[in-house]
């Protein structure tokens, strides 16, 4: 037998625990933005008062005589164009293959690979390309860093690439179909423009992540103290030359890290933050 | 389209089941026009040129371990010395330092991922659910190295003055949280990956929860239940997908790799505290690769290289398999990047 009362104080803790509850969640979520203010405000205030327009374009000295990052910044451009260049192509292709004929066995292999592939540390990518490119070669090079990101680069641009065409109305490749025009045509001429949007969005996004990608370059770029632009050439990365001077102990080096760090997440987040302006949907 | 071929028996096809199955024309050629042909040959050509280069990747490791497998077979597993001087490698002490400090990152982070990713798709107005959501994705956006330079100048320091000590205090009887009280090492390793990981585990479960039914919410709160009570028959009916998010989230710490090397210490020793250095394969690859001298050092690496990629790429695997699950069950179409 259960008394009024004691089916009101149930109803009350239950009650209670909701709101516990709720409120709990509710602080799970201010922390994690917490430590993205703490974050992103650390770089912000020890970088600013690092940087200047000698260290944005000199190279690096040695400890005490200033030096800069101008050679890594060109280096990361190098790097970044020569993965883009490779990476995106081919993870688009790929995309468009498992969009439009992935319903087979080797098509859910591909897909499974592919996206497993995501989660495959880069530093294992790093290692591969070392033992096929730079053993070979005798030589960092940053073709062998280029190569390491554009692989780290496809899957991510093959899977929203995928997703991106899938969104495309299926009355559009219909209506293409039935005015005669054969599958090529309707695919390269139809539903890539009409997914161009989403596509180029994925691939910015994964200009950014490899952009901020440190260990396939360890080994493959390696780094370098000179402007550099030839690939058979190690060369300096923004990424690889704050992790130098991150380690080092050196307070000035410090500083410079924090400077480079500033750098470096302007562009990232300036290429999210656009993404996000331009894009209403969730990528 | 006028790919319906009658099935006319030919003499190949009559011979066995070989010659049956698959027909060259049929996958790559059923419209009949060329474009479409060399179209579809091209696509096909890149997916298993991607394919060939994931055999190309696990082949090319293995070759090259091949003198650190011959010296050392099933022993590079359990052995604990690494001493490049003598030659002697084995790699239980990065193998209990990528599990530990993985252990740690999950310990910390799948609560909080959880209670963030409920926060966003169950009790946040959407108002707020959108710009906060944006926010902790901006956490994963954070490059690896950054994540180490802000570990070891801003959380180092205030683990060491604040936590460490704190912890050593109150629960020092604990093997756990006794020696020296330094700041690097595996408790800030596993603190900063757990930053790291909660971004792609709430991603994950918030796709997840987002999947499930609506109907499923009506009818508890039709029967009288409170938000959370709601929340958790949400959370019953996802359950695989958490899981599946939670293996992906374990895959991505296993393998972070510039952050935890900045901040663990890279001491190669298995040690019950959680103060002292420790070293992940990850990071004794990001330490030593390029000094690696001689083929037997640098085959151990390329081992270790291997080990990890074949890990990674079976958690992801099995990850990626329950979050599919749950997504294709119940149609939901977004999930499975992260």
């Amino acid at each position: 037998m259960t008394s009024d009362s004691q089916i009101k104080s149930a109803a009350n803790h239950r009650r209670t625990a909701s709101s516990v509850m709720t409120t709990l969640t509710a602080i799970c979520a201010f922390f994690a933005v917490t430590i993205l203010a703490l974050i992103i405000g650390y770089i912000a205030l020890r970088g600013l008062s690092a940087i200047s327009f000698q260290f944005l374009t000199d190279t690096p000295k040695p400890v005490g005589e200033g030096g800069g990052i101008g050679n890594a910044i060109l280096g990361s451009l190098v790097l970044l164009l020569l993965a883009s260049v490779i990476g995106l192509p081919f993870g688009i292709a790929v995309g468009v293959y498992l969009a439009e004929f992935g319903d087979g066995r080797f098509a859910s292999v591909v897909r499974f690979v592919t996206d497993t592939l995501t989660g495959v540390p880069s530093i294992v990518i790093g290692v591969f390309v070392y033992t096929i490119i730079v053993l070979p070669m005798r030589q960092f090079s940053a073709f062998a860093g280029g190569i390491a990101l554009a692989i780290v680069m496809i899957p991510i641009v093959a899977r929203t690439t995928e997703e991106m065409i899938r969104l495309v109305p299926t009355s559009l490749r219909e209506g293409a179909l039935a005015l005669g025009a054969p599958q090529w045509r309707v695919t390269t001429g139809v539903v890539l423009p009409a997914a161009a949007s989403g596509i180029a969005t994925g691939a910015m996004l994964a200009v950014a992540r490899v952009s901020g990608e440190t260990a396939p370059l360890l080994f493959t770029a390696f780094g370098s103290r000179f402007f550099n632009v030839y690939l058979d050439q190690p060369i300096a990365s923004l990424t690889v030359q704050i992790y130098n001077y991150a380690i080092s102990p050196y307070d000035e080096w410090h500083a410079m890290a924090w400077a480079a760090t500033l750098v470096l997440m302007t562009l990232i987040l300036a290429i999210n933050i656009t993404v996000r302006f331009f894009t209403r949907k969730k990528i | 389209m006028q790919n319906l071929q009658p099935n006319i028996p030919t003499p190949a096809t009559t011979h066995g089941a070989s010659a049956r199955a698959w027909n060259w024309r049929r996958t790559f050629a059923p419209t009949g026009n060329t474009g479409d042909t060399v179209f579809r040959l091209a696509l096909f050509g890149a997916a298993f040129f991607l394919m060939l280069v994931v055999l190309v990747m696990i082949g090319a490791m293995a070759v090259n371990s091949l003198p650190s497998l011959r010296q050392f077979g099933f022993g590079f597993l359990t052995s604990r010395v690494w001493s490049p001087i003598s030659g002697d490698f084995g790699a239980l002490p990065f193998i209990y330092g990528t599990i530990v400090s993985s252990l740690l990152a999950l310990l910390i982070s799948v609560p909080l991922s959880l209670g963030i990713a409920i926060f966003l798709v169950e009790q946040a107005p959407r108002g707020v659910a959108r710009p906060v959501g944006f926010l902790v994705e901006l956490l994963a956006a954070i490059p690896s190295v950054v994540y180490g330079l802000w570990g070891i100048f801003v959380l180092a320091p205030f683990l060491r003055e604040w936590i460490e000590p704190f912890l050593a205090r109150w629960f020092g009887w604990l093997p756990l949280f006794r020696g020296n009280v330094t700041g690097i090492g595996l408790f800030t390793g596993g603190i900063i990956l757990a930053i790291m990981i909660t971004p792609i585990i709430t991603a994950v479960v918030r796709d997840v929860l987002a999947a499930v039914p609506v109907s499923q919410r009506e009818a508890a709160l039709a029967l009288g239940a409170t938000k959370w009570e709601t929340t958790r028959v949400v959370l019953n009916n996802g359950a695989p997908g958490i899981v599946g998010a939670i293996i992906l989230g374990l895959g991505r710490a296993i393998g972070e790799t510039m952050a935890v090397t900045m901040v663990i210490g890279n001491r190669a020793q298995i040690s019950a505290s959680l103060f002292e250095p420790a070293y992940t394969i990850a990071s004794v690859l990001a330490n030593e690769f390029t000094e690696a001298t001689g083929e037997l050092y640098l085959s151990a690496l390329i081992e270790l290289g291997l080990i990890l990629f074949l890990v990674t790429f079976t958690v992801n695997g099995a990850a990626r398999l329950l979050v599919w699950s749950v997504a294709h069950r119940a149609g939901g179409g977004a999930v499975g990047r992260a």
